[in-house]
């Protein structure tokens, strides 16, 4: 009797000691998280006013402006990135799931995947100036919008290739047994099913790459005044960001603090609006 | 080997039924010796044991239904079963049988004894008795040949219960005066006789489980071909 | 109506592991075959021969010949064209799960091209009527998921979709053991309907069911077809001692 209570004691204190400390590691995550919003919030609202969402930036010096230039200019880059990134991400990702299961070329495929994922943001910029910049002559919209893309592939293709692995094969057996060929039993039906993840997918590689500057540096380069120009340089959220919270004037890092809040806010209603839109496709009941 | 629960069951039922059977045949064999020296201490017994052997028979039923219900047998199996069951019924009435002579050898007691009346009755009891014994070593040693031979033996006794019959309803007629004794003696022969058909029935539930095969009836039905043969 | 199938000779490999050695048998039409054996003996790789689902898996191969009525379905006709005639239904209920009822029923069509709305409505209640599940599903056609019913309900689903490719042949692969066994009753009601007007090959584990659906039945062990007869042969009084051995449960 006496030596079960100690026993089942002892287990009970571990299960609580353990317990507190999941709950301790949770709570180290998520403090700063919340602390950094809190942060943002606190210093981005005192900056935040109708003139930052409809007005450009103003000459250095001046008080004033907005960021709508780059906010038009993030949605062009972003825009350009996912129909680069998105199809031939998933297009990867079906066929390390479908149909090159095993082979060398998608061993090859998902090597090049990790280390494209590795390659330094900086990097790739260089890259993108190296091939397409350079030879155009000019910095373009373009140019930014490939470097993004091609940083939004890697995660595209592997969380692909995982949700249509995470389809049962009875679902593909289901399809081939009615007389379906190959192609239309994965697009029809295995895509279909594996699509809320896929999205999913897709959304965190482009939350990804709405925060990155480094790639724009030497290809979208900026610019102070409207464009929607592919073929012209154009200004980013993250870019402009970074150039007024290095920058020497006080308004302009009012600005920057305001354009921080704006950008982790737009990337949010940019992935719940996504949600919500193939939430409604889903029908009663289905997983 | 597996279902172990199952085959055990199965040699239980197997037991119970030799019990049965030995119980059947004891009838069977006192009730001839009671006729015989025509002892009414022996016709108690048979009397007695036809009790225990009603029992068995629900028994056996109950547990070959519960085997039926329980464990779905499948083919030797099932035809086992069923045959045991079979056999369980022919074992009483062969102990019912029994138990009818030993009336009759009573009856006999109270009536004025006769000169020897024109039928062998000790020997249809000898092969009847034969054939009931042969039958259950059939089914002990799950042997169709031996039962086939059983369903030979049939013909024999058919023929003396017919030979019997003629003869005395001839005393019956002819010699009104002793024609209770030949009444009774006539009961008793009809006695052996359905001994007999329960023999080849027994035989026949044994060729039945080991091959599959059913054999009954086989003798109106080869009578009817016969016929149509005779007639086409 | 259903065609019969003749086998001859099958022999089928999963790379180097042999698993069907010489299997010659008839199925007959319109009627009910079930095929019993223990596990891994090669029975549900049998039936995914028939309909060249076996080819599927990238190390299969297969020799003999298969002929499904008038055709080799090895040589003369292409696996997807085989697979329209041959419908199949699987061991655990499959319905598409981002489909409504009525979809997953028209998706063999649907998905092969077929766009007539009112002729592909009636194929949808036909089929859904043969395999027993109108009655409980056509309110919500289109408004419930095919996963959203319980697992008999969705094994009928799977059946009403095999059916409405209007097939030939239907291929069963222990269609009633995740379910309970009042859906598998009703499963079974269902073969003894579509009997009639499909040929059916049914695998199970449960020999009862075998014996309750199935005109004839064939034994497999180890890969080869031991004993194929009429089902009440085989169930009372079979020829072969592994028979007996298998379907008394001594084996081992």
């Amino acid at each position: 009797m006496g030596t079960t209570s100690f026993r089942s004691g002892f287990r009970a204190a571990t299960d609580r000691a353990v317990s507190g400390l999941a709950i301790l590691a949770t709570v180290l995550v998520i403090v700063p998280l919340i602390a950094i919003f809190v942060y943002l919030l606190i210093m981005g609202a005192r900056s935040l006013n109708l003139a930052f969402f409809l007005q450009n930036p103003v000459p250095e010096g001046e008080s004033g402006g907005g960021m709508a230039n780059a906010i038009v200019g993030s949605a062009v880059l972003l825009g350009i990135a996912s129909a680069i990134g998105v199809p031939i991400g998933i297009g990867a990702g079906i066929y390390l799931a479908e149909f090159g299961r095993g082979t060398k070329l998608a061993t090859a495929i998902r090597f090049t995947a990790d280390v494209l994922n590795g390659v330094p943001s900086i990097v790739m910029g260089l890259a993108a100036y190296s091939l397409i910049v350079v030879p155009q002559g000019h910095f373009s919209a373009f140019s930014g919008g490939v470097a993004l893309g091609i940083m939004m592939i890697p995660t595209v293709a592997r969380t692909s290739e995982e949700m249509l692995l995470m389809v049962p094969n009875t679902i593909r057996e289901a399809a081939l047994g009615l007389g379906l060929p190959n192609w239309r039993s994965v697009l029809s039906i295995t895509v279909k099913t594996a699509s809320p993840g896929i999205i999913t997918g897709c959304m965190l590689a482009f939350a990804r790459v709405a925060g990155e500057t480094a790639p724009l540096i030497f290809t979208a380069l900026g610019n102070s005044f409207w464009s929607t120009d592919p073929n012209r340089p154009i200004e980013a959220l993250p870019l402009q960001i970074w150039v007024y919270a290095t920058g020497p004037y006080e308004d302009q890092h009012r600005l920057a603090w305001a354009g921080a809040l704006v950008l982790i806010a737009l990337i949010v209603i940019a992935v719940s609006l996504v949600r919500y839109v193939a939430s409604r496709g889903v029908l009663k009941g289905a997983s | 080997m597996t279902r172990i629960r199952f085959q055990q069951s199965l040699d239980q039922l197997k037991e119970n039924l030799l019990v049965m059977a030995g119980l059947a045949e004891q009838a069977i064999q006192r009730a001839i010796e009671a006729y015989r020296v025509r002892d009414l201490s022996i016709c108690d017994l048979v009397s007695r044991s036809e009790v225990a052997i009603n029992r068995l028979e629900r028994d056996i039923d109950q547990a070959a239904l519960d085997l039926l219900a329980m464990e779905q047998p499948m083919a030797i199996d099932l035809r086992f079963i069923l045959s045991v069951i079979k056999i369980n019924a022919d074992l009483e009435r062969v102990g019912d049988s029994a138990k009818s002579i030993s009336e009759r050898v009573r009856n006999m007691e109270q009536m004025p004894a006769v000169p020897e009346l024109p039928v062998d009755i000790p020997r249809m009891a000898t092969l009847s008795a034969e054939m009931v014994r042969k039958s259950l070593q059939s089914f002990i040693e799950a042997d169709p040949e031996l039962a086939r031979a059983v369903l030979m033996m049939d013909d024999a006794v058919d023929k003396m219960n017919r030979a019997a019959y003629k003869s005395l309803t001839k005393v019956m007629e002819e010699q009104s005066h002793i024609a209770p004794q030949a009444l009774n003696a006539l009961m008793i022969c009809r006695a052996l006789e359905r001994v007999a058909d329960h023999a080849t029935n027994i035989a026949e539930d044994v060729i039945f489980w080991i091959e599959g095969s059913d054999v009954r009836h086989h003798k109106s039905m080869l009578a009817q071909k016969k016929a149509t043969e005779a007639t086409s | 109506m259903g065609v019969g199938i003749e086998v001859t000779n099958l022999n089928a490999w999963y790379g180097t592991n042999h698993t069907l050695q010489d299997i010659n048998l008839n199925i007959p039409a319109n009627q009910a075959t079930a095929l019993i054996g223990p596990s891994g003996c090669g029975k549900s790789t049998f039936v995914r021969c028939l309909n060249r689902m076996h080819e599927t898996n990238p190390i299969a191969r297969v020799t003999g010949t298969v002929r499904i009525g008038e055709i080799d379905i090895y040589n003369d006709a292409k696996p997807v064209e085989i697979r329209r005639r041959v419908g199949m239904v699987f061991q655990r209920p499959n319905p598409f799960p981002t489909m409504s009822i009525y979809e997953n029923v028209a998706s063999g069509l649907k998905l092969n091209g077929f766009s007539n709305r009112r002729a592909l409505d009636e194929i949808v209640e036909r089929s859904l009527k043969n395999s027993a599940l109108w009655d409980e599903v056509k309110e919500d056609l289109k408004s419930k998921s095919g996963a959203s019913l319980s697992g008999g309900q969705q094994q009928r689903l799977c059946i009403a979709r095999a059916l409405a490719v209007d097939p030939e042949v239907l291929l069963m692969d222990e269609p009633a053991s995740a379910l309970d066994p009042v859906s598998t009753s009703k499963i079974e009601d269902l073969i003894f309907q579509l009997k009639s007007q499909y040929t059916i090959v049914i695998v199970t584990h449960n020999m009862q069911q075998a014996a309750r659906v199935a005109e004839k039945t064939g034994f497999f062990l180890n890969g080869r077809m031991v004993e194929f007869d009429s089902t009440h042969k085989i169930f009372t009084n079979p020829s072969d001692k592994r028979t007996e051995d298998y379907i008394t449960g001594r084996f081992g």
